[in-house]
């Protein structure tokens, strides 16, 4: 089980994926607002998404686990 | 054992063929490495090697050369000083005779003035001789003392193929440079085992200290190379965009055409200040064809850094990459950007800064990493910097970041602009917010506050025009996006023949770290 964290802090703006999808890398995952900017985060890895643990509106720091992969 | 005569000859030929057999095994089938002095083939002319210390230890049967190999050689025609450790001989391991060849390869090329490269794989001191080879004036911390020393006089370069342990880590990290490849570098202050028992942590080596850790999560790495053959390409490759030491210009080589024709250079930055896109695709339409050489392109992506030519004249390209983090600026992308300033500068490398940042990262997680100091330390290397240097806005360049990438205020020889830029001190939405903030929450119907908001966000724009500031002069000048690559040819012709600039005689100003 590998865990994806965020890698700046801001917004949640978007959430690209749900539970059960298959990722890879390159794949958006979620669009964050930060810093006036819409922001979007890329898969780095493989995977099927477990668990997605952000909403859209939440604020998420560096470092927080925001997405779990089987 | 024959020392007279024809001996010699016998004990040369014995001491060419490095360690005994069994370890020469292990290099190659258990570690898949190659010996020594095959690298060292394939790095240097043939023909060109002069080699100090053959006959170090050469009374051991199995201390060849005692385990580091130091010459003077040529790297596509020009000369250069090499240590080797011998992984073949005690595991690569410092004795005292080692490390009086390493600190007197260093002499001769501070002598010289010849770049200074490090082909480091060594499990490090030899414990049972520690008393001839670690406290004493020139024992093993003077090869650190002189690498201090040599910084910016000389270049130093290093290729991790092999483990460089403790103290021994030093030597790839006082370099200008590391290439690291990948399995076989490994550099650490403990090794796991030692880890293991003194703070209780499992790990691996590969996790701790391999090359791709120190490549994309340390920032310690430069440069991630598949295998060794790459890397010691990758070596030559680095220096064809250097001086031989600090009072020399860089070579001039062949100019080239891009590898992507200008003429659509539009469509690749969107006007929209707000979409993400790969800055690749402008470096791709300056810099000449099939040069690039790209400095910690694994770690703090948001920021590129890289050396180039235009019109076949090398330059250091900082870069901010909106596709990454939106491009702003963190701590690590500060440190990555001054170091590599500091370099270019240290070496009469031109500076290009191409821009398209909204500003330093805020917040309380990179307050607390201490981001004011990170940036303070880009903004020094920026203002010390005396090479050539144009900056230009290619899309915005808000706050801070227009300061840290070489803004009018920073001297640079020309501040350029593409129409597509925009300058400020905040982007128009946090503008509006900041100075409306009270009025904006006073609305209360919806509609009527998105109308106001965005009313004043087309006043700000229009404020802060481009157009508006080319007339007042803040930018030197624009440049229609297809005419970039032309105009900065032009413009470095004549920036190159400036002499260094007038600084304050002091001893060394404080920068922060």
């Amino acid at each position: 089980m590998a865990e994806v964290a965020c890698p700046m802090a801001g917004v949640v703006a978007e959430v690209k994926v749900q539970p059960g999808d298959t990722i890879e890398p390159g794949q958006e995952l979620l669009i964050l607002e930060s810093m006036k900017m819409m922001i979007p985060f890329q898969a780095e890895s493989n995977g099927v998404v477990r668990e997605v643990k952000v909403n859209v509106g939440d604020f998420v720091n560096e470092g927080d686990v925001v997405i779990v992969l089987e | 054992m024959a020392t007279k005569g024809g001996g010699l000859k016998a004990i040369r030929e014995r001491i060419l063929q490095m360690g005994p057999e069994r370890h020469k095994k292990r290099v190659k089938e258990d570690y898949g490495k190659l010996l020594c002095r095959e690298r060292l083939e394939i790095l240097l002319d043939p023909g060109s090697i002069v080699e100090d210390g053959l006959m170090a230890n050469c009374l051991e049967e199995e201390l060849a050369a005692d385990g580091v190999v130091t010459v003077l050689g040529k790297v596509n025609g020009r000369d250069v000083a090499v240590m080797a450790n011998d992984f073949s001989v005690k595991a690569g391991s410092w004795g005292q005779r080692t490390v009086e060849k390493i600190i007197r390869i260093q002499e001769t090329a501070m002598r010289l003035r010849i770049p200074m490269i490090y082909l480091v794989d060594s499990a490090g001191l030899r414990i049972t001789d520690q008393i001839y080879c670690f406290p004493g004036r020139r024992h093993a911390g003077r090869i650190f003392h002189l690498q201090a020393l040599m910084s910016g006089m000389i270049p130093q370069v290093c290729i991790l193929s092999g483990p460089s342990a403790a103290g021994g880590a030093y030597i790839p990290t006082f370099c200008d440079v590391i290439i690291c490849v990948d399995k076989l570098g490994a550099m650490y202050l403990g090794s796991p085992r030692m880890a293991e028992v003194t703070i209780g942590e499992k790990v691996t080596l590969e996790e701790m200290g391999g090359s791709r850790m120190h490549c994309s999560v340390s920032g310690v790495g430069d440069v991630f190379a598949e295998n060794e053959e790459e890397a010691l390409q990758m070596l030559k490759d680095y220096l064809s965009y250097f001086p031989q030491h600090c009072f020399e210009k860089p070579p001039v080589y062949e100019p080239a055409e891009p590898e992507k024709s200008i003429e659509d250079i539009e469509k690749v930055i969107p006007e929209n200040q707000n979409l993400p896109f790969d800055m690749y695709e402008v470096i791709w339409r300056i810099i000449d064809r099939d040069s690039w050489f790209e400095m910690k392109k694994l770690w703090a992506q948001e920021i590129i850094t890289g050396f180039a030519r235009i019109d076949g004249k090398p330059l250091g390209i900082i870069a901010n990459q909106p596709k990454v983090k939106g491009g702003v600026l963190f701590v690590d992308s500060a440190d990555k950007a001054c170091r590599f300033i500091r370099l270019c500068d240290a070496f009469n490398i031109p500076l290009l800064y191409l821009m398209d940042v909204p500003g330093f990262m805020i917040g309380s997680k990179v307050e607390k990493e201490g981001i004011l100091r990170h940036g303070c330390k880009m903004l020094y290397a920026v203002s010390e910097a005396t090479v050539p240097k144009i900056s230009v806005v290619i899309r915005k360049a808000y706050g801070a970041g227009l300061y840290a990438m070489c803004g009018p205020s920073h001297e640079p020889d020309a501040c350029l602009a593409l129409p597509t830029a925009m300058v400020a001190v905040m982007g128009p939405e946090a503008a509006v917010n900041a100075v409306y903030y009270n009025h904006i929450q006073e609305i209360k119907d919806p509609k009527e506050r998105m109308k106001f908001v965005m009313e004043k966000q087309k006043e700000y724009r229009e404020q802060v025009d481009i157009y508006k500031l080319a007339a007042n002069l803040i930018i030197d000048d624009m440049v229609v996006p297809t005419q970039l690559r032309s105009e900065l040819i032009r413009r470095f012709a004549y920036y190159e023949k400036k002499p260094g600039e007038l600084r304050y005689p002091k001893k060394h100003g404080v920068m922060q770290v």
